[in-house]
């Protein structure tokens, strides 16, 4: 029989695209993960800039707001010398009724050499890398419910640089996982890695039945979720993708699943605590938690931008 | 079949270098190796020679981030332990640099490298010392000493290895 190839993957296994974690192998995301460590002291150097993609045209495709990513994708894109070029969807064609593979086709005729899309629809991305040329790459910044590869990696360098070893590890991910594209993306990830121990904690209503296909462990109670973590994994409550009556309130959401001084004593003496960003205070995390030394929210986001250069640079060099 | 004694190069090079140092136009001169051979030759010149910053006083370089062949090689990244090869713990504006390797070939690595060094500063000078000139340059670069010259066929490879013990050989690859 034959194999539909993994369309991130050429024919000799190399990163092409980077449209999801699942189904990329282990070799592919710790190359990714030692290569963001030799790009993390690049912004240290009085130079903070390698020339990797010198010459070449990114596009920042953001169909979906997101300042942060999108800012950090450009700072990773302007350390390895590329010319970046922000596209507001929301306000150009698209509006005007353009289709997405329109609008590909015409930036590709700008020279585009490399798409960074964020859209609604789930999938968007793998339309685009279907339709590019050859000599194209396209990461995905998040589409939908459903991927956002560069938070999953960012997250797994995070853990490795606390913890060193995955293969001992318990990680708990806690809150709004059913909209949650993190969520998926970290799931793929740390089971790749061999982490022996994922538990998605949550109100029913946002802790989606199929993750225990996953190899999950689903724990609709906070102190069984977090009791003996290595890692906990706060997720941010998505009021604007929650349609009908899912949660009683945000106070009520606190109450049960917020991450508190008190409820991260369950974990252990050295467990981190991590969070995509935008926190929400009260909500899903305690300020003192956000704040406190558990804390590595803040060196996530620099571990980004290092991640964000690896992929960027390997699928650069790969060809199709 | 090629023999060359590197550890009998190495005491050349270490001849050499001592020379480089002292000839006084190079004043507070630091050794950085270019990762992986340079820098083990670095190592060792730094304690055989006594040099100021004790043993971990010598900087290495790597030329992965600057290398001109990425659109055809893609990245290649040197050392699977998600660290940057590059360490200098000292500062680069203003010093003159003495860049220790094993083999100059092309000359595109020590051009790489010269420029990942600039990344750091602007250095006062910068020198090469290596154990092999094999010839073959693509670009207009010189050693200003090497322990030895040949004439290598293009297809074949010269690496420097160092055993358990620190002692270093040469292995021959390739076709001629």
């Amino acid at each position: 029989m034959l194999m539909r190839r993994n369309p991130q993957l050429n024919a000799h296994g190399e990163l092409i695209h980077l449209l999801s974690i699942e189904g990329l192998p282990r070799a592919v995301l710790t190359q990714i993960l030692d290569t963001a460590g030799t790009f993390l002291s690049v912004n240290d150097r009085d130079v903070k800039k390698v020339p990797l993609l010198r010459g070449k045209s990114v596009f920042n495709l953001f169909f979906e707001n997101s300042t942060r990513t999108r800012t950090t994708f450009e700072i990773a894109a302007k350390r390895l010398s590329a010319d970046v070029i922000n596209l507001d969807i929301a306000r150009s064609s698209t509006a005007k009724g353009e289709s997405l593979l329109d609008t590909i086709a015409n930036l590709s005729a700008m020279h585009a050499d490399m798409f960074i899309v964020r859209h609604a629809e789930s999938g968007a991305p793998y339309l685009i890398a279907q339709h590019v040329a050859p000599h194209v790459h396209v990461i995905n910044a998040g589409d939908g419910r459903h991927a956002h590869p560069t938070q999953g990696l960012l997250d797994m360098y995070t853990i490795r640089h606390y913890k060193r070893d995955f293969t001992q590890l318990t990680v708990a991910i806690v809150g709004d996982i059913v909209h949650s594209r993190v969520a998926r993306s970290d799931i793929h990830a740390l089971t790749t890695l061999g982490v022996p121990e994922i538990r998605a904690v949550g109100p029913k209503t946002l802790v989606p039945g199929d993750l225990a296909g996953m190899g999950v462990r689903v724990c609709h109670d906070m102190a069984e979720g977090i009791r003996g973590a290595d890692v906990i994994i706060m997720l941010r409550l998505q009021n604007e993708r929650m349609s009908g009556a899912m949660l009683p309130s945000a106070g009520e959401f606190f109450k049960s699943y917020g991450l508190t001084p008190e409820k991260l004593a369950l974990a252990k003496s050295d467990a981190i605590v991590m969070h995509p960003g935008p926190i929400n205070r009260g909500v899903e995390i305690d300020s003192a938690v956000a704040d406190g030394a558990h804390s590595v929210i803040l060196p996530q986001v620099t571990f980004g931008i290092a991640v964000r250069m690896a992929v960027m640079s390997t699928i650069a060099g790969n060809q199709a | 079949m090629l023999e060359l004694d590197a550890e009998s190069l190495y005491s050349q090079l270490r001849q050499g270098v001592r020379g480089l140092l002292a000839d006084g136009t190079r004043p507070d001169a630091a050794l950085v190796g270019i990762w992986s051979g340079g820098a083990w030759l670095a190592e060792r010149l730094q304690r055989d020679l006594g040099l100021p910053g004790g043993d971990t006083g010598y900087g290495v370089i790597s030329s992965t981030l600057h290398r001109d062949d990425f659109s055809s090689r893609g990245l290649v990244i040197q050392d699977g332990k998600g660290t940057d090869p590059t360490q200098l713990p000292f500062a680069i504006e203003g010093r003159h640099i003495v860049l220790v390797d094993d083999v100059l070939h092309t000359g595109r690595t020590i051009r790489a490298v010269v420029n990942e060094l600039y990344d750091f500063g602007r250095p006062a000078s910068v020198t090469l010392a290596v154990l092999v000139d094999r010839g073959g340059r693509e670009l207009p670069i010189a050693a200003a000493f090497a322990a030895a010259k040949l004439a290598l066929p293009a297809g074949q490879r010269l690496r420097l290895a160092r055993a358990d013990d620190g002692r270093f050989s040469f292995t021959v690859k390739g076709s001629d």
